[in-house]
C-alpha cells in the first residue's frame, strides 16, 4: 500500500514499526500464549529453505503450523511471511486464510473426495479461464509424476498418490510459504524413502520458506536446512540439524533429540592447565572451560562420533586425546549397524554406535575391556544446566 | 376420488420441503460444527416431534395458534387472518412436525464431512460460502436427499397433527390421508381403496425418485 502523493513515498504502515533490519523476506514466527495450548516459540525460515519443527506429539507443532496458514489466532504474537504481515496480536490484525496464500499439505491430505486429481488441483486455480486451469493442472500432475491419472477420484489413489496431488494443489496456488504436517506418515516406508526424495528434488525448484512438521528426527535430519525444536509448545533451539545434534542448547533438548552421553564433571587445574574431571579421568576439553570457574561442576555432552574406538594391536587416529577405559555392558545389532554401551568405572554410560563388521573385526562382546578417546573438540560445555533438571522423562 | 385432497396433500408436502430444507440445512450445519452450553437441549427440542403423539403435538399447536396466544394473535396481527383451519396453519404444522425428519439426516450428513476438507478449501483461496456450494453441500448431498424423501413421505402421511390443525376443510386442509379416513367412516370402502393406492404409489415414486438421485454418485468415501 503505498500512499500516493504522499511526499517522502510512504511504505506500507505494517513497516513503519519495524526493526531496523526491516521486513525479512521469508517467513518469521513469534506465538505466545498462556493457555488454553500454552505457547512461547520463535522462529524463522528464508526463502528457498526447509525448516522441520521437530517435538514430541503435544509439543504444539501443528497448531503453529496453524498458526501461521491462519487456521488458529493465537493471543499474542506475530507471522509475518514475504514482507507482509499476516498476523499481529498487537495491532488485532488477522488476514484470513483464504488471503494468506499459503500451500498446506494436511497430515491426511484432505483431498476432496468428490472432485477427481485434476479437479481438486484446479480448486486454487479458480481465477483463471477454465481451458487455462485444465492446462495449469495437467502440468501440475506431470510435475508431482501423476500424468494420466487426473481424471481418478482420490478413493482410485494411492497414499503416495493422494500425497502428491495434496502436494500439487498446495503448490498450484503459487503460495508464498508452503507448509508440510507430517506428510509422511500415512504411508509405508518405502513410499516415504520414495516421497522424501522427491521432496527434496522438488524443493530445488521452489524458492519459498518450506515448514515441515515431523516427530521423525532422521526424516527431519535428512530433509530440513534447519530444525526448530518443540516441547510443551515453547521453541528451545533452532540451528542447522549438524549444529544442533553437536551444540544442542540444553539437557532437554539433547534428550528430545534422543541423544546421550550427557554427563557432570567438575573443573581442575592439573599442571597448570584446565582439566574436566570425569570421574577418574581428567579430560582435555577444546573449548570453553576457560571461561569456568575452578571447582565448578558442569554438565557435559558428546555426540557419539567423537567417541573412537582404540582398534586391538593398531594405533588408530586420534588415539592420544582422553583415553578413557571401559567395560563393554551392552551391544545391540541392528542390521549394519551395532550400537554399544560402555560402563566408565564411576558408574556413566557412553553410548555409540559402529559398523557391526567393526564390531566383529574388534571382537567386541559384553563384558570385554577397551578404551576409547573422547575427542576434545566434540566435548560440549553446558554450564548452568543441571543434568536431571528435567530428566522425569528421560527415553522418550 | 378425491382430487381437491390429493392437491392439498401435495402442495403441502412441496411447500413443507422447499420451506423446510433450506432451514434444515442451516441448523443441522450449525449443530454439527458448533459447540455451545445447551446443544443437547437444542437437539432434543428438535427431536421432540418424533415421541410425541401427533394428537398431543397437534393440541398444542391448536392452543398456540389460537387468537389469544402469542403465535396466533401475532399472525393475525400480520395478516388479519387466523391460523387454525387454514392451509398456512396445517403448513406451519408441518414444518414443526418434520422439523427432526429434516435436521438429523442433515446433521448426520454435516458431522461425517471432515473439518479439515474445509480448511483445505479455504486455503485453496475459497470463501465460506464458495466452500458450503462446492465442498460441503455436494459431500452431504445424501443427507439432504434422504431428509428430502423422509420429509415429503411423513408429510404426505400426517393425520393426527393435521387433523388436530386443521380440520377437514375440502380444498383447504382436508389432505389425502383425512380423506381415506373421512371415507372409511362414510362406509366408502371403494373410494378408501382407491386413494389409499393412489397415496402408496406416489409415496413409493417419490421416495424411488429421491434416493435414486442421491444414490447416483461417481465417488464413494472410502
Amino acid at each position: 500500500m503505498v500512499w500516493p502523493g504522499a511526499g517522502g513515498g510512504y511504505v506500507a504502515d505494517s513497516r513503519i514499526t519495524e526493526p531496523v533490519s526491516g521486513p525479512i523476506a521469508g517467513l518469521s514466527v513469534a506465538v505466545n500464549q498462556t493457555g488454553p495450548i500454552p505457547l512461547a516459540a520463535e522462529f524463522v525460515c528464508q526463502p528457498g529453505e526447509l525448516l522441520a519443527l521437530v517435538g514430541p506429539s503435544g509439543s504444539g507443532k501443528t497448531t503453529l503450523l496453524r498458526t501461521i496458514a491462519g487456521l488458529y489466532r493465537p493471543q499474542g504474537g506475530r507471522v509475518e511471511c514475504a514482507g507482509e504481515v499476516w498476523f499481529d496480536a498487537e495491532r488485532k490484525h488477522s488476514l484470513s486464510p483464504q488471503r494468506r496464500q499459503v500451500g498446506i499439505v494436511f497430515q491426511d491430505y484432505a483431498l476432496f473426495p468428490h472432485l477427481t486429481a485434476s479437479q481438486n488441483i484446479q480448486l486454487p486455480l479458480r481465477h483463471l479461464p477454465q481451458p487455462q486451469r485444465r492446462e495449469q493442472a495437467e502440468q501440475w500432475l506431470a510435475k508431482v509424476r501423476l500424468d494420466g491419472l487426473g481424471k481418478r477420484y482420490p478413493n482410485a489413489l494411492s497414499g503416495g498418490q493422494r500425497q502428491r496431488v495434496a502436494l500439487a494443489r498446495a503448490l498450484a496456488r503459487d503460495p508464498k510459504v508452503l507448509l508440510l504436517d507430517e506428510p509422511f506418515s500415512a504411508v509405508d516406508q518405502v513410499t516415504r524413502r520414495r516421497l522424501q526424495r522427491e521432496l527434496a528434488l522438488l524443493r530445488q525448484q521452489i524458492e519459498i520458506p518450506i515448514v515441515l512438521v515431523t516427530h521423525d528426527l532422521e526424516e527431519a535430519a535428512a530433509l530440513a536446512d534447519q530444525i526448530c525444536v518443540l516441547h510443551n509448545g515453547v521453541s528451545l533451539q533452532q540451528d542447522a540439524p549438524d549444529v544442533l545434534f553437536r551444540r544442542p542448547l540444553s539437557p532437554l533438548v539433547a534428550r528430545l533429540l534422543d541423544r546421550h552421553n550427557l554427563f557432570e564433571g567438575v573443573v581442575v587445574d592439573e599442571e597448570g592447565k584446565r582439566r574436566l574431571r570425569w570421574g577418574e579421568n581428567y579430560l582435555e576439553v577444546a573449548e570453553g572451560l576457560d571461561n569456568l570457574t575452578l571447582g565448578e561442576t558442569v554438565t557435559w555432552y558428546l555426540p557419539p562420533s567423537d567417541i573412537v574406538l582404540h582398534r586391538r594391536g593398531r594405533p588408530s587416529h586420534g588415539e592420544r586425546e582422553n583415553p578413557v577405559v571401559a567395560t563393554v555392558s551392552e551391544l545391540v545389532v541392528l542390521g549394519g549397524i551395532t550400537s554399544v554401551s560402555l560402563s566408565v568405572n564411576h558408574g556413566d554410560m557412553l553410548r555409540f554406535d559402529i559398523a557391526t563388521h567393526a564390531a566383529r573385526r574388534n571382537q567386541l562382546t559384553s563384558g570385554a575391556v577397551v578404551k576409547v578417546s573422547l575427542l576434545a573438540a566434540g566435548i560440549y560445555l553446558l554450564p548452568g544446566h543441571q543434568i536431571r533438571a528435567d530428566a522425569h522423562d528421560k527415553r522418550k | 376420488m378425491d382430487w381437491s385432497a390429493l392437491s392439498v396433500s401435495l402442495r403441502l408436502a412441496a411447500f413443507t420441503c422447499l420451506i423446510l430444507l433450506p432451514i434444515a440445512i442451516w441448523l443441522g450445519r450449525s449443530l454439527a460444527y458448533a459447540r455451545f452450553r445447551g446443544k443437547g437441549l437444542c437437539e432434543a427440542l428438535i427431536a421432540l416431534p418424533l415421541v410425541l403423539p401427533p394428537t398431543v403435538l397437534g393440541f398444542y399447536l391448536l392452543l398456540s395458534f389460537g387468537r389469544d396466544a402469542p403465535v396466533g394473535s401475532f399472525w393475525a396481527a400480520m395478516t388479519g387472518s387466523g391460523l387454525n383451519f387454514t392451509f398456512t396453519g396445517i403448513l406451519l404444522a408441518s414444518l414443526i412436525a418434520n422439523l427432526p425428519f429434516a435436521v438429523q439426516p442433515i446433521q448426520r450428513a454435516f458431522e461425517h464431512v471432515p473439518h479439515n476438507l474445509r480448511e483445505a478449501a479455504w486455503c485453496s483461496g475459497l470463501s465460506p460460502w464458495q466452500t458450503l456450494l462446492r465442498i460441503e453441500l455436494p459431500l452431504v448431498w445424501p443427507g439432504i436427499m434422504s431428509a428430502a424423501a423422509l420429509t415429503f413421505a411423513h408429510t404426505l402421511g400426517e393425520f393426527g397433527v393435521i387433523l388436530m390443525v386443521g380440520g377437514a376443510i375440502d380444498g383447504e386442509t382436508r389432505t389425502l390421508a383425512i380423506a381415506i379416513y373421512d371415507r372409511v367412516q362414510a362406509f366408502d370402502e371403494q373410494g378408501a381403496a382407491q386413494m389409499s393406492a393412489l397415496l402408496l404409489l406416489v409415496s413409493f415414486i417419490t421416495l424411488g425418485l429421491v434416493y435414486g438421485l442421491a444414490g447416483r454418485r461417481r465417488w464413494v468415501r472410502g
